[in-house]
This record gives C-alpha cells, sequence and structure tokens, in this order.
C-alpha cells in the first residue's frame, strides 16, 4: 500500500470506530442503570404489598 | 426473537467489517494522488448515506405519529434519530481529517459542509429537547414537530452539491471493485445501526416500563 498519508487515514478509521464503541458503551451503560431502577421500584412496591 | 436476531446480526456485521478491511487495505489499489488517504471515503460515504435514510424513516415514523398519537412511532422515531449521532459524529470527523490532507483546512464554512453540521447540531438538539419534557404525549408531539423541521435540512445536505458551487467533491466515477467495497461497507454499517435500533428500542420499552412503575409508585 501507497505509505502517503497513512498515518491520517489511520485516524480517520479510528476516530470511526472509536465513536462507535463510545456509542455502543453508553447504551449498555444505560441499559443496566434502567434495568437496576425497574429491579429497584419493583422489590420496593413488593415490599410495600407485603406490609 | 430478538435477543437472537441482535446476536445474529452483529456477528454477521463483524464478520463483514473484518472482511471489508481487509479488502479495503489489502487488495484495492492505491489512488493516484491521495495515497492511503482515500480509503476514509468506505467509512464516510456510507456513513452520511446511513445517517440520511435513517432520517428519512424517522420522518415517516413522526408523521405516523402525529397521525395517529401511537407512542411505539414515537419510539421508533427516538430511536431512529439518536442512532444516528455515532455514524453523524464519524461522517464529520472522517470528513475533516481527509479535508486536513486533501484541502489542507480542517474545516470550511461551504453549503455542503454547513447545512451537514446544521442537521448534526439538530439532531443533537432533538435528543436534549426530548430530556426536557417530562409528558410522554406532549414529548412525542413536540419532538415529531422537531424533528420534522430538521428533516428539512436533509434535501439540502443532498442536493447543496448540485445547487451551488461548493469545495466538497461531486460524486464522482469510481472502479467497479471500489463500488463494491463502498457498497459492501454500507451493508455492514446497515446491519451495525439494525442492531443498535434494537437496542434502542429495548431501552424505549424498558423506559415506558418504568414510568408505569413509577406512576405505581406514587400512586401507592
Amino acid at each position: 500500500m501507497d505509505a502517503r498519508n497513512f498515518q491520517y487515514m489511520f485516524y480517520g478509521f479510528s476516530a470511526a470506530w472509536v465513536l462507535i464503541v463510545i456509542y455502543a458503551f453508553s447504551m449498555l451503560a444505560r441499559e443496566r442503570k434502567i434495568k437496576a431502577e425497574i429491579d429497584r421500584l419493583k422489590s420496593m412496591m413488593e415490599e410495600k404489598e407485603r406490609k | 426473537m430478538r435477543e437472537k436476531l441482535i446476536y445474529i446480526l452483529g456477528a454477521v456485521a463483524a464478520f463483514l467489517f473484518v472482511r471489508n478491511l481487509n479488502v479495503i487495505l489489502n487488495v484495492l489499489p492505491d489512488e493516484a494522488q491521495q495515497g492511503a488517504m482515500y480509503r476514509i471515503m468506505f467509512f464516510h460515504i456510507p456513513s452520511w448515506w446511513t445517517a440520511m435514510l435513517l432520517a428519512t424513516i424517522a420522518c415517516y415514523t413522526n408523521v405516523a405519529y402525529l397521525a395517529t398519537g401511537k407512542l411505539k412511532y414515537d419510539a421508533i422515531s427516538v430511536s431512529l434519530t439518536e442512532v444516528q449521532l455515532p455514524i453523524l459524529f464519524t461522517g464529520l470527523s472522517t470528513g475533516m481529517i481527509w479535508g486536513r490532507i486533501i484541502w489542507g483546512i480542517w474545516w470550511t464554512w461551504d453549503a455542503r459542509l454547513t447545512s451537514a453540521l446544521v442537521y448534526v447540531l439538530l439532531c443533537c438538539g432533538y435528543v436534549i429537547l426530548r430530556n426536557g419534557i417530562a409528558d410522554p404525549t406532549q414529548r412525542a408531539k413536540i419532538s415529531a414537530v422537531f424533528s420534522l423541521f430538521a428533516y428539512a435540512d436533509v434535501p439540502i445536505v443532498w442536493l447543496s452539491i448540485r445547487l451551488w458551487r461548493t469545495q466538497h467533491p461531486s460524486p464522482m466515477e469510481l472502479p467497479s471493485e471500489m463500488w463494491h467495497a463502498l457498497l459492501w461497507n454500507w451493508l455492514a454499517i446497515i446491519l451495525l445501526m439494525i442492531v443498535f435500533l434494537l437496542l434502542r428500542l429495548r431501552q424505549e420499552e424498558m423506559r415506558r416500563e418504568l414510568d408505569g412503575l413509577r406512576r405505581l409508585a406514587h400512586a401507592a
């Protein structure tokens, strides 16, 4: 492969992948947060019902 | 079923990305003037195509929401718009890196770049706007109208290189092997976006469940 501008091509590819990976991780983190909140509310309501 | 589909599509997309990277880096010939740099277009161009495609589907679902009032269309719209953000920023950043080498500048305020940036900012505005409205029906209605307003910029982005003289290159003739690589990478990006979309839709369903639980908790 022609080595001219290879460094900037690498930066371009990296930017694309880093942005996609950041988005994927942020989405997974958000899902975990919503799940935890649902579980917390469910257990809180179960406790209220028991009382 | 959806879980399985997410895994299958994710695996196919990953396989295609590896295959495409091999083709882009090892099989395709070099471009005479740009050197290795031209290979960025295999991410830059399909990113924008995908964003425009998702925006067009979101436009349809927004109209569907306003016509029917069904919140499922709002869930699809917000998922489509939010999933666009990573590829919009990919399109912007790869374009800027390419411009830095080929034009000698990171950015220029020509019609294509400016209208594209306006669209990215409108999408960010849409997400921020949604977070600021608590009532689900009001949120859905206002954001649908805002999204349709944002969509008005899409044809401007698309046609800007034909309507005005821009620094951004016009569509050019490509050898068939480069076209194939471009289309294969577009397919991989579309599959990845479908995976993101399915995950994001699941989150919207969970959020609706969470809203219901909160209401019950407050009422009890």
